[in-house]
């Protein structure tokens, strides 16, 4: 079984590995690379712990191999929280209690995450439908779905505010 | 094993013949991944074909659309013009798995991995999908119901794989449905799967008819009899129930533990009837 050397981007950071073919993204996350954040729960993609990013796409890295993540980009729970200020996701996770044992949020967080960049005003049926690919044994998932509800809330109230500073800086531009 | 990401489909398809032991195509890898964990499967070349240009690509093909054999089920979703023009197929991909799952399955995947209760597999015989076939000698384009021999076994020889699937041009007045039965409401693998696809003329009689069934034979079937009872004829009660009568005799179910056979054949009718009558609603407009 030949090594493969791969070149590819983990929270914006360029990283290079070697690893063995049969190898999937998540063993190279853990075990090579030391990023334990990422869970292994299942490893047949029915759990969604060890969901992480693919070139934006939401993925399990169980089901990537190693050594195809060449040249692309990867993003994990490591990258969520800037430095010590946590996402707003991450916040709202902790003031809801939506985690018990903790295994499951890693992946979670990240799903959740992916679900507000494309929607920031999801219903909680749209919630529920695009985490039904993580599995949770402790919260019975309505403090999970009510967390990212509110966190969705929150942010269109930054998002709102920030447009509305940008349109008052364009009109007193204008102004000028 | 070894990994290889060729850039061709002429180095691909060498690298098919020269194989020894079990070679298999990786290109969203989640039923791939499944099977080498599971300790189903152990082969000795796994060929990437994502860096094939093309494969991850949907392209206007006369009229129609040709689906690379790397677009996931994210990607056909996002797109509205697929999805405008053959609903029933991009409902199939979207009932397969979770968002995850989406991110990288592919509907030429389903199709490959030949099992019986694919989802995307009926809804594709349904609006008379091609798949194209590369390989040594020769490129062909075959029916896609005629991919799968039975569970797990295709018609592809070796050096060959399925690059892309053509979905046709839609006539004026045409509507595609699928529908499959589980016991939850999401995530789960179809007892019973039916796909219709249907071209009505102006005053609404049916001139063209396809019927397929998922889940219960070993492979989809396309039911020619089914489509024969609504051609020439508006969708009305007796027909409806006729359709759903020789739905229910073509399926030739097992009983497990998702369902028994009784169930499965009288569901085969009812989800028949059923999506006739959505694919009727989409192609009236």
């Amino acid at each position: 079984m030949s090594n493969i050397h791969v070149t590819t981007t983990i929270n914006g950071d360029e990283t290079e590995y070697v690893c063995r073919p049969d190898e999937s993204l998540l063993d190279v996350l853990r075990d090579r690379l030391g990023m334990s954040g990422t869970k292994e729960g299942c490893g047949t993609g029915d759990c969604g712990a060890c969901s992480v990013t693919l070139d934006g796409r939401l993925v399990c890295s169980c089901l990537v191999m190693g050594a195809e993540v060449d040249g692309h980009k990867v993003e994990t729970i490591e990258g969520m929280a800037d430095g010590e200020d946590l996402h707003p996701l991450q916040q709202k996770f902790l003031e809801h209690a939506a985690l018990q044992c903790g295994i499951c949020t890693p992946g979670f967080l990240v799903a959740a995450q992916s679900l507000l960049e494309r929607n920031l005003d999801p219903t909680e049926t749209e919630v529920r439908y695009w985490l039904a690919g993580n599995l949770c044994r402790c919260t019975g998932y309505d403090k999970i779905v009510r967390a990212v509800l509110d966190t969705a809330k929150d942010m269109r109230k930054v998002a709102k505010k920030s447009s509305a500073k940008k349109t008052a800086k364009k009109g007193a531009r204008h102004a000028a | 094993m070894r990994y290889e990401a060729p850039e061709t489909i002429k180095a691909a398809v060498g690298l098919l013949i020269k194989a020894r032991g079990q070679s298999r195509i990786l290109a969203g890898g989640t039923d791939l991944m499944v099977q080498m964990r599971s300790g189903m499967l152990e082969p000795d070349l796994i060929m990437d074909i994502k860096r094939i240009p093309g494969m991850r690509d949907i392209v206007p093909e006369k009229g129609g659309f040709r689906i690379g054999a790397a677009v996931s089920g994210s990607e056909l979703g996002e797109h509205a013009k697929v999805s405008k023009m053959w609903p029933g197929v991009v409902e199939a991909v979207e009932l397969i798995g979770s968002t995850q799952i989406q991110g990288r399955a592919t509907m030429v995947g389903n199709l490959c991995n030949a099992s019986p209760a694919a989802d995307s597999v009926p809804a594709l015989i349904a609006v008379g999908a091609t798949a194209r076939i590369v390989g040594n000698k020769r490129t062909r384009d075959v029916p896609v119901e005629t991919i799968a021999k039975a569970p797990g076994k295709t018609i592809l020889a070796k050096g060959e794989f399925v690059s892309s699937v053509f979905l046709p041009k839609a006539l004026p007045r045409t509507g595609s449905a699928y529908l499959r039965f589980i016991p939850r409401t999401e995530m789960d693998i179809a007892v019973v799967g039916s796909g219709v696809c249907l071209t009505l003329n102006p005053k609404g009689v049916v001139t063209k008819a396809r019927v397929s069934l998922g889940a219960v034979a070993a492979r989809a079937l396309l039911v020619e009899e089914a489509a024969d009872v609504l051609l020439g004829n508006k969708l009305n009660d007796d027909v409806l129930e006729r359709l759903a009568d020789i739905a229910s005799d073509a399926a030739t179910p097992i009983n497990d533990k998702r369902g028994t056979v009784a169930f499965r054949k009288q569901v085969a009718g009812v989800l028949t009837r059923r999506a006739a009558l959505i694919a009727f609603q989409r192609a009236k407009g």
